[in-house]
């Protein structure tokens, strides 16, 4: 069981989305995680001013799926078709600590005392690290709802901050109302879909060809990045060259044995600061990678729709004509595709405002992503050169 | 930095560092005479046949008279077969030894390594290069250029280039060892075959592999024939001589695996293997047991930190290609944006990854070659420490044998005086004298090799403290270095960063 508790850097770690939160009528944060095996239990907690909620400030507690439930049902709503819904949070994976533990166990036999310790310790370090990125995630996509005009006010939205009971029962039925169908059929369709309407208006043709190349790009990126950040692993190096310095340090004599025992040192505190090196830019730069993929997709999803409303109205154009044709249910036929007309307007309107501010988003988190990791980077980078440089001076002067 | 367990002072007024036959003076005397002309005997290098195994055939009569022991080393019959043999369990070599060149060497052992810091006639640099494919298909080989600058007396100029390839160093090391191992002398160990690598150089791919292969087999060499020479005693042996200025060597072809004498060899090192085990030596001399431990201990400890730096160096080479990778992805993604100045953002983001790219290679490289190749270096070398230490052993063994055959012949003899056989007394009487002479000259042996080893073992010590200190302290420099330069690109991108509005 692990629990992190309000942690003042929270500022800090909420990197990938910005702009959140700043509207003081509802806030909303994660501020405690328990880890259950492989459960992990959230504290949402929220501070209202809004008049449609019970009390000025409570939490409840939710499960992961709790948020997919809330995900699925926003994606489901029909009025919501002509904004971008915000991604929702993976799944949290504690596959990588897990495996390394297991590593761990088996290895012990041919560590050190000392040697196992410190990989424990990396270990546990690990596993934080994972868990407060799942944290964070979960509370930026609910940040996202809450700071959208038309999602703070959803109904299912408040039920999900406010309702202190379990919402097990509620996801199952909503599960067998949709069955998730609706989702899985955008998913198979929206590439050809979008890609195969005629567009008219300039600004759609334009997002329309951006985002399909740069969801395939940006797909790419973030898979590479993650295995660069995974292999950084040289700290672990470190780590066993460290302590087979100090094992050979005790068989030698003297002065050389201080030598190597102050190189030991070296490559011990170089460990940390590689380790920081490698999970700051996991966090900075693969982390946000990570998280417009999803954006981008959600962006797609909003296209989709769109292009589908646009072949709804196109259909109901054809069959009102044939209905003139024929002289039956013309009526009908026009209402429907005044309807169609209607649904496609405003899917384009809103759209189009979506598309833009999505655009201004991710441009300011790119840059505050960005800026953060290289200035860790410098500083990382510069502590490594002082700590080499004074021992080198140490070393020379022995 | 004086090491605290310093070999003892060596008795007597031996002025040299070589041990010697029993006949001190006899070789000093003809020494003198035959090192008039230094120069010659290098430059008659090339008549020295591949048969001569030993000391130098130039004199063999003057100094070597009363050499005992079994093989003359002259024999026509001592051909490659068994003058490479490492350590020859047949024919044991008398310690004999090139005359000391007195003009080096006139200063006493103790001297010698208080002076070894500053050993400015210790003047020579050796390059190994220009490695060259000759031939074709799998009778391929490599040759590389090396080159001799030195102003020490011996060598017949300051500058001296030569072709050699890898065999001509095994050949080289062999017959280093079979001289000079059974004395105690720490011979350093020639790089290792591998059939692998030369394999893929042989049948011809210019590929990555194969050129590092062949750039870390140069290295290797190269440190070997460093080594070698540092060796005050090796520095001036004919052979090294030879090798490092002949323009002509005759092929080593006992080096091969599968030739006869490799086998021979494998059937020694089995006999080797079942001595030592048989072998139950009453150590006397403390020092050698404590030392003999201490080399089991460091073996274990070298060959963990070799694995740890090796893996170290594959975990940096896999970083640097998975930084490369996502190099071009981030190039191929800032394409792909639209908005301007983020597009051009990652542009640089993706040219900074690349370079830091590069920089990963570059220090896995100084990983490689700075660490993890000087730890496979000392594992070698104290493999060959170990050598030397059962070499003595043998020394011992031999020692005690002759003591007890001589009780035996002692025992024959006092049998036949009371048998009252008087032509067989008179050969029993003789064969006493020489098992006499014969378990002196064990003692003798043993005393020589015990005193060359804890010299021998002296010297190991300085220069394995000596590189290790010079050795981390580039490496820490060159890590200095990466992090600096990680500085400054992540610097000359942070404006790029800041820039994007």
């Amino acid at each position: 069981m692990t629990s992190i508790s309000e942690d003042s850097d929270k500022e800090k770690m909420r990197s990938v989305s910005v702009d959140l939160n700043n509207d003081a009528s509802l806030v909303i944060d994660i501020p405690d995680a328990l880890c259950e095996r492989d459960k992990v239990k959230f504290t949402v907690h929220t501070k209202t001013t809004l008049s449609s909620f019970q009390k000025p400030e409570f939490s409840v507690p939710r499960q992961h799926e709790d948020f997919i439930w809330l995900h699925d049902t926003i994606v489901e709503t029909e009025e919501y078709a002509g904004f971008i819904i915000p991604p929702a949070p993976p799944k949290p994976d504690f596959e990588g600590p897990r495996e390394k533990m297991h590593k761990l166990g088996e290895g012990e036999s041919s560590m050190t005392k000392e040697e196992y310790a410190k990989m424990k310790q990396e270990l546990e370090a690990e596993y934080l690290a994972v868990f407060k990125k799942t944290v964070q995630v979960h509370e930026v996509f609910l940040q996202r709802l809450s700071s959208h005009p038309m999602f703070r006010k959803d109904r299912n939205f408040q039920i999900f901050l406010e309702y202190d009971q379990d919402l097990s029962v509620r996801r199952k039925n909503a599960k067998e109302m949709f069955g998730g169908f609706f989702k899985n059929m955008v998913k198979s369709a929206d590439e050809v879909l979008i890609s195969g309407v005629k567009e008219v208006d300039e600004f759609f043709e334009q997002e329309k060809n951006f985002l399909l190349d740069y969801s395939i790009k940006i797909k790419d990126a973030t898979a590479k990045a993650e295995k660069m950040t995974r292999s950084h692993k040289i700290a672990d190096d470190y780590n066993h060259i460290s302590g087979a310095l100090n094992n050979t340090a005790a068989d030698n004599n003297t002065a050389f044995k201080k030598h190597l025992e102050k190189c030991a040192e070296v490559f011990e505190k170089l460990r940390k600061v590689e380790d920081r090196m490698a999970s700051d830019q996991e966090l900075k730069l693969t982390e946000l990678l990570r998280y417009y993929t999803r954006d981008i997709q959600a962006a797609k999803d909003l296209l989709y729709r769109r292009a589908r409303a646009l072949a709804d109205y196109e259909n109901s154009n054809k069959a009102l004509d044939k209905a003139r044709l024929k002289g039956k249910d013309v009526a009908q036929a026009e209402e429907n595709q005044k309807q169609c007309l209607q649904k496609f307007d405003k899917l384009s309107e809103s759209g189009k405002k979506e598309l833009t501010s999505f655009k201004a988003r991710r441009v300011v988190a790119f840059r505050k992503n960005l800026i953060e990791m290289t200035e860790l980077e410098i500083k990382h980078a510069k502590n490594s050169v002082s700590l080499l440089q004074g021992s080198i001076e140490i070393l020379k002067s022995n | 930095m004086s090491e605290e367990r310093e070999p003892p002072p060596l008795p007597g007024a031996a002025q040299t560092v070589f041990p010697e036959p029993q006949d001190a003076e006899d070789l000093f005397v003809s020494a003198a005479s035959a090192m008039e002309s230094p120069e010659a005997a290098c430059l008659s290098a090339e008549d020295i046949s591949p048969s001569s195994n030993g000391p130098r055939d130039d004199d063999p009569d003057d100094l070597f008279a009363e050499a005992t022991e079994e093989v003359s080393l002259d024999s026509p019959e001592r051909q490659p077969i068994l003058s490479d043999g490492p350590s020859p369990a047949i024919t044991p070599v008398t310690p004999v030894m090139i005359s000391p060149r007195v003009d080096v060497f006139d200063r006493s052992p103790d001297q010698d390594e208080d002076e070894e810091e500053n050993r400015d006639t210790f003047d020579i640099q050796i390059s190994v290069s220009d490695p060259e494919k000759v031939g074709d298909g799998m009778n391929a080989y490599m040759v590389y250029k090396v080159t001799t600058k030195t102003s020490l007396s011996i060598f017949s100029r300051d500058e001296v280039c030569v072709k050699r390839r890898f065999s001509d160093f095994l050949g080289l090391y062999s017959k280093l060892a079979s001289k000079y191992m059974h004395m105690g002398y720490i011979v350093p160990p020639a790089p290792e075959k591998s059939i692998v690598g030369m394999t893929k150089v042989k049948v011809g791919k210019e590929d990555l592999s194969s050129v590092e292969f062949v750039e870390k087999r140069r290295s290797a060499l190269e440190r070997y024939l460093l080594r070698t020479v540092k060796h005050p005693a090796l520095l001036k042996d004919p052979d090294v001589l030879q090798f490092l200025e002949s323009s002509e060597l005759p092929r080593a072809v006992s080096t091969q695996a599968l030739s006869g004498a490799g086998i021979l060899r494998m059937v020694n090192k089995a006999a080797d293997a079942v001595n030592k085990m048989t072998i139950k030596m009453n150590e006397s001399d403390a020092w050698f047991e404590e030392k003999q431990q201490q080399f089991e201990n460091l073996d274990v400890q070298l060959r963990k930190l070799h694995a740890s730096v090796e893996s170290l160096v594959c975990h940096r080479k896999e970083l640097s290609v998975n930084t490369a990778s996502f190099a071009k992805s981030a190039a191929m993604l800032g394409n792909s944006e639209d908005h301007t100045a983020l597009s051009r953002a990652l542009s640089q983001l993706a040219e900074v990854e690349e370079k830091i790219d590069q920089l990963h290679q570059d220090q896995s490289y100084a990983d490689f070659y700075l660490i993890s190749e000087l730890l496979g270096d000392y594992v070698r070398l104290i493999t060959a420490v170990k050598g030397v230490f059962d070499q003595r052993m043998k020394a011992w063994a031999k020692w005690q044998d002759a003591q007890v055959m001589l009780q035996r012949k002692r025992e024959a003899e006092a049998k036949l005086q009371y048998a009252n056989k008087p032509d067989k007394l008179q050969q029993a009487t003789d064969e006493i004298r020489e098992w006499e002479g014969k378990v002196q000259q064990g003692e003798r042996d043993f005393e020589q090799i015990s005193k060359n080893i804890r010299r021998e073992v002296g010297r190991f010590e300085k220069d394995r403290v000596k590189d290790f200190r010079v050795v981390i302290i580039k490496y820490l420099e060159s890590l200095v270095h990466t992090q600096q330069q990680l500085i400054k690109y992540w610097e000359a991108f942070l404006p790029e960063a800041k820039a994007i509005a």
